[in-house]
């Protein structure tokens, strides 16, 4: 049977969604890692230079990203096609519309995943433009280590002291903790991995992962706005 | 006891459909909620007026023929009960109560709280059975079956095809339903040989009659009268992938 035809089934829509969701997740961890190296007390240096690090793999990072964009894709293709077919399987809704609770999930995390979806649909190519390529604008360089390396912490830093960046990051990055929040589970249990013996125990994990990721990532953002210095005098002169 | 509730009239499959709030009086709190439209219905015709049209057969929670969206729940607000063994003494007078058929574009309505649940059938009779030679029963120990194993598949074939779950679901999907069927056949050595082919033929079906995908939201276990786990749905999908890889 051909992929096509799995991926036309509803059963195969989600085995997408999980395993595209899944490495998203996969990344989003190193993509943390990678961020909390800012915290380090050394105006930046280990974060530049891990950004430089990465950008000198070349044409392996090349590849990595259009992994990467294939995977968002997918993902993204999917969940447009689930959400039209829950459109098209009932038109109308019902006049009175309630959960029973008990074994239920229906959580606003559950209902809003189209919702935070598009917002990280819409956040991630802005964010995109504004830490790869600066807005457009040229990078500074600095020293790390007696190699010329791009300041993409001063980047980050001097974006954050504008409150609409931050507070902007902030929010949809309690989004994406919602998102995950039902996602992290939900993804095993497309997969078919679930059993009612492990459910709660995964289910309440998935609260977890959704807090540490969403907490670590806005972290930045408002530690840069309340406590973050523009650093350009102190940090070896610009090229 | 005495009752306002707030009913879907449905002339036929075309008619746009509307809400008539009605009056109950002499409701007696022991009266099922279908009897209670009983009464109601009797009311009616004293007027002159068309009765409600909903179904129900047995009336004891095991047909699965009965099924109303009552106060935006599939089966009303008590877990793991039918509507037909809904109590009126589980509802409060001072609130109207909203009784709504299952809406979904695979149960189009037929009239009233009335809707068209062939979607299922068809259902089952792409894969929902096992091909097997008719004769007198075989020995009852020549197949053994762990205790386990025979318990689980009772648990999913508890199911009565009530279709509470598609109606429960934000989706509308079928796939609890759909699962039941498929887990307790693979669970057994009947349903072994064309598990594969079974699999994929329902679960194509499915699709089809229109229903939509699962987002795991588990609404339709907390609204089935029979408490089916959204275990049978992972199974499904394994089930599926299984017989599709497999070119079934
Ligand atoms: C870094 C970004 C993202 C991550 C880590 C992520 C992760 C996940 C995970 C793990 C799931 C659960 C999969 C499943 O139910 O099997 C999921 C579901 C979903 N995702 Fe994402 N996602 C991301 C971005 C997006 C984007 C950009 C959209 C755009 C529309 C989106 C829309 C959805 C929807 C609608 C669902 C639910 C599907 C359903 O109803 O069954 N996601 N996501
Ligand atoms: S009428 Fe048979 S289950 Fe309700």
């Amino acid at each position: 049977m051909s992929v096509i035809r799995i991926w036309q089934s509803t059963v195969g829509k989600k085995v997408v969604m999980a395993v595209s969701g899944i490495f998203l997740m996969l990344f989003l961890i190193t993509h943390l890692a990678g961020n909390l190296t800012m915290f380090a007390p050394d105006d930046g240096a280990l974060f530049n230079q891990y950004a430089h690090k990465l950008e000198s793999m070349g044409v392996l990072l090349y590849v990595a990203e259009a992994g990467l964009l294939a995977i968002f894709l997918f993902h993204v293709v999917a969940a447009f096609q689930v959400y039209l077919g829950k459109k098209r399987a009932r038109a109308g809704g019902y006049d009175r519309d309630a959960s029973k609770g008990g074994p239920s999930k229906l959580t606003v995390a559950s209902r809003s995943m189209i919702i935070t979806g598009i917002v990280l649909l819409i956040f991630i190519p802005v964010h995109i433009w504004m830490f790869k390529f600066n807005a457009g604008q040229e990078f500074t360089y600095t020293e790390v280590g007696g190699e010329e390396v791009k300041n993409l912490y001063a980047v980050v830093v001097e974006s954050f002291q504008n409150p609409w960046i931050a507070f902007g990051y902030t929010a949809v990055m309690l989004l994406l903790g919602l998102h995950l929040r039902h996602g992290f589970w939900s993804s095993l249990q497309s997969l078919g991995a679930m059993s009612p013996r492990w459910t709660p125990a995964i289910y309440a994990v998935g609260l977890i992962f959704a807090l540490l990721l969403a907490g670590g990532f806005l972290l930045l953002p408002l530690y840069f706005f309340f406590f973050g210095e523009i650093p350009d005098a102190g940090m070896g002169g610009g090229l | 006891m005495k009752f306002q509730v707030k009913v879907w009239r449905q002339k036929n499959r075309q008619d746009a459909g509307r809400f008539e709030t009605y009056t109950v009086e002499d409701v007696i709190p022991e009266m099922s909620f279908l009897e209670m439209l009983d009464l109601l219905n009797e009311q009616l015709l004293k007027r002159d007026e068309s009765p409600i049209e909903f179904d129900s057969d047995c009336r004891e929670g095991i047909c699965g023929t009965c099924g109303l969206v009552v106060d935006g729940m599939a089966h009303g607000p008590k877990r793991a009960c039918t509507t037909c063994e809904l109590r009126m003494r589980n509802f409060s007078e001072d609130k109207t109560i909203v009784v709504e058929p299952f809406r979904a574009h695979g149960f189009p309505v037929i009239k009233d709280l009335v809707v068209d649940r062939e979607a299922f059938d068809r259902i089952i009779a792409a894969g929902g059975y096992t091909s097997v030679n008719t004769g007198s029963a075989p020995e009852a120990n020549a197949l053994l079956i762990p205790k386990d194993i025979a318990e689980k598949a009772m648990d999913s074939a508890a199911c009565i095809g009530c279709g509470a779950c598609v109606a429960a679901c934000p989706n509308a999907s079928a796939s609890l339903f759909v699962s039941a069927k498929i887990t307790q056949f693979s669970l057994l050595p009947q349903g072994a040989a064309e598990r594969k082919r079974r699999a994929v033929r329902m679960v194509e079906q499915m699709d089809r009659e229109g229903f939509g995908n699962c987002s795991n939201h588990a609404e339709c276990e907390a609204a089935c009268p029979k408490s089916i786990s959204i275990e049978n749905i992972a199974v499904m999908r394994r089930e599926y992938m299984k017989g599709a890889l497999a070119g079934a």
